[in-house]
């Protein structure tokens, strides 16, 4: 099946068009799917920059064998205050899975999506990732399923997975080159042998490339994720972007590296560094010239549960679901209304966007320099959040082309609410330093104490648009900031624009 | 003739399926491998299989207690960065 090709809004935005996909909010990329596909990732979190504000994902972590060793990845890490891949508190074997899906989903009926993402590889351990899925398509049909993976063992598993109506695959695609491969993979396990070096990464490679194409050619949405080492892949992403492209991922993924030294991975404790905010959205904008790009990503745990961005794992350990008692069939009529509502707002929210486009023409016309805003969020796209109780800020550009979603930044937050804070102002220091490049954070609410120093790092605190929709606010915020004379464009820009 | 698996397993599970004489087996706390079963995969593959897919150094021992995968050999990190 071919999929299109999107319109992308870096490219459009810079020629100063204004096709769907360029104005109003980065969730009109999906204008521009087939309506199954959009059927399809309406309401998957990690596959929809709109549905991640409103559904929730969980992973089950039954999956703790790999088959690859990665530079970014310890084998021996298992700490619970820590959010990134690969990391988990329990190993689950698939009837325990099963159990906590059906606990959460009667929960929280906004999670629509499971995925098996290790904390090793997902098609590593196929007994117990396919055992779960099996149990599941049984006894909660009404669950999205999604496996992570490597790729290396993706092949000969596609047709297995199909069984289980798997329509969303993810796949970490670092490079395409096995010489920039041999710096990201020490070895590979294959045919019975351990293989080291560009020989191991070579077939990872293959591996990769074929189960992608062999998802496509089934109709399955492939996503790739790839994860930004500077100085290693940085310059190849783009070459690995268009060629995942062609042959038919639907969303590019770039992920930067966490590589901090006590987590004890070969790129922490040689010094390797990630990338900065600023380079890794360099590089997203230059891939999307080629690909639609997920931004949205927040790198969560392999037993993630709730929102991205939220973790409410601890609520769904072993010993705390042996005592919930739940009836399904009833949980899934309740989760169906929710979903109905849910859909019924966005419905909604699109229309009323559709008449805003038209009402923004005015300040098309005028080309204005394009400015970056911070916004504090607990989800439902509204702006609902104390800056001092944010943990992240998500990043959207306002231009004379509309809102876009940039991003998303992870801080520490100020102030956990209480009267004294703390190391209060070194946590807000660290705000500070995350938001570099944004003129305006808007949060429900801001304390008078990081008003200043806001202010003084060129930040503007705004607290005026409590509840309301994120890309609403932004663009009135850039509408007065117009008004006010703030955003004659300067010559490089206009010129860009033009 | 026989391996052993130490305490620095993380159990992955990832050995346990690959074994041919079926020698390892899931234990608390951590797997272990069965010495009478044990084979060192003589007969069925060119290399051990569970010293092959491991990905802790030092977790597998042979019958001198020797690592099968010592320090550094399998993510490349130099010896004297992992101590520190």
């Amino acid at each position: 099946m071919e999929l299109p090709v999107l319109n992308n809004t870096a490219s459009e935005a810079a020629k100063g068009g204004c096709s769907e996909g360029s104005c109003g909010s980065t969730d009109d990329q999906m204008n521009h799917l087939p309506d199954s596909i959009r059927d399809k990732v309406k309401n998957h979190p990690c596959y929809s920059e709109e549905a991640h504000h409103y559904f929730a994902r969980m992973h089950v972590a039954v999956a703790p064998a790999c088959n690859i060793q990665c530079h970014y990845c310890n084998r021996k890490y298992d700490c619970s205050n820590e959010s990134r891949p690969g990391v988990v508190s329990e190993v689950l074997n698939p009837v325990q899975a099963v159990k906590k899906v059906i606990a959460v989903a009667a929960t929280i009926p906004q999670m629509t999506v499971l995925g098996i993402a290790g904390p090793g590889d997902a098609l590593a351990n196929p007994q117990r990732t396919f055992d779960t899925f099996r149990m599941l398509n049984e006894q909660a049909p009404d669950i999205k399923l999604c496996v992570s993976t490597n790729g290396l063992a993706l092949p000969e598993n596609v047709e297995e997975m199909c069984k289980y109506n798997i329509d969303h695959v993810t796949i970490t695609i670092n490079c395409v080159d096995p010489d920039v491969g041999a710096k990201i993979y020490p070895w590979i396990f294959w045919n019975n042998k351990r293989i080291k070096g560009r020989e191991g990464a070579a077939i990872l490679i293959e591996q990769q490339q074929k189960g992608l194409e062999m998802l496509v050619a089934k109709g399955v949405l492939v996503k790739v994720n790839s994860v930004m080492i500077p100085g290693v892949n940085d310059k190849h992403l783009e070459e690995v972007s268009k060629i995942v492209k062609a042959k038919g991922a639907f969303l590019h993924n770039v992920m930067p590296l966490i590589s901090e030294e006590e987590h004890g991975t070969f790129y922490g404790l040689t010094g390797q560094r990630g990338p900065t905010n600023e380079e890794l959205q360099e590089l997203q904008d230059s891939c999307a010239g080629d690909m639609n790009m997920m931004r949205h990503c927040r790198q969560c745990r392999a037993d993630a549960v709730g929102l991205l961005g939220e973790d409410r794992g601890a609520e769904f350990t072993l010993d705390k679901i042996e005592e919930m008692d739940i009836d399904y069939a009833a949980a899934m009529k309740m989760r169906a209304e929710v979903h109905a509502a849910i859909n019924e707002e966005l419905e909604s929210k699109h229309k009323a966007k559709e008449t805003k486009l038209v009402s923004i023409e005015g300040l098309r016309k005028e080309v204005t320099r394009p400015v970056l805003m911070a916004v504090a969020t607990k989800g439902g796209g509204v702006i609902n959040e104390h800056f001092g109780h944010a943990g992240e800020f998500l990043i959207y550009e306002a231009s004379s082309n509309g809102v876009r979603f940039i991003g998303h930044r992870k801080t520490i937050p100020y102030c956990e609410g209480g009267d004294t804070c703390g190391d209060g102002e070194s946590a807000l220091d660290v705000t500070i330093r995350e938001l570099s490049g944004c003129e305006v954070v808007l949060c429900s609410k801001v304390g008078y104490e990081p008003w200043g120093p806001l202010e003084a790092a060129g930040i503007q605190p705004n607290g005026e648009h409590a509840m309301e929709a994120i890309e609403d606010a932004v663009l009135a915020v850039y509408e007065e900031m117009r008004v006010a004379g703030k955003l004659a464009a300067k010559p490089d820009a206009a010129k860009k624009a033009a | 003739m026989a391996f052993e698996i130490i305490e620095l397993c993380t159990n992955c599970y990832a050995c346990e399926p690959l074994c041919p004489s079926k020698a390892i087996f899931e234990a608390k706390p951590h797997f272990l491998i069965d010495p009478d079963k044990c084979t060192e995969c003589a007969g069925d593959f060119e290399e051990p299989q569970c010293a092959s897919i491991c990905p802790i150094e030092g977790a597998i021992l042979n019958e001198d207690g020797v690592e099968l995968n010592p320090p550094g050999s399998l993510t490349g990190i130099p010896p004297e960065k992992l101590a520190a």
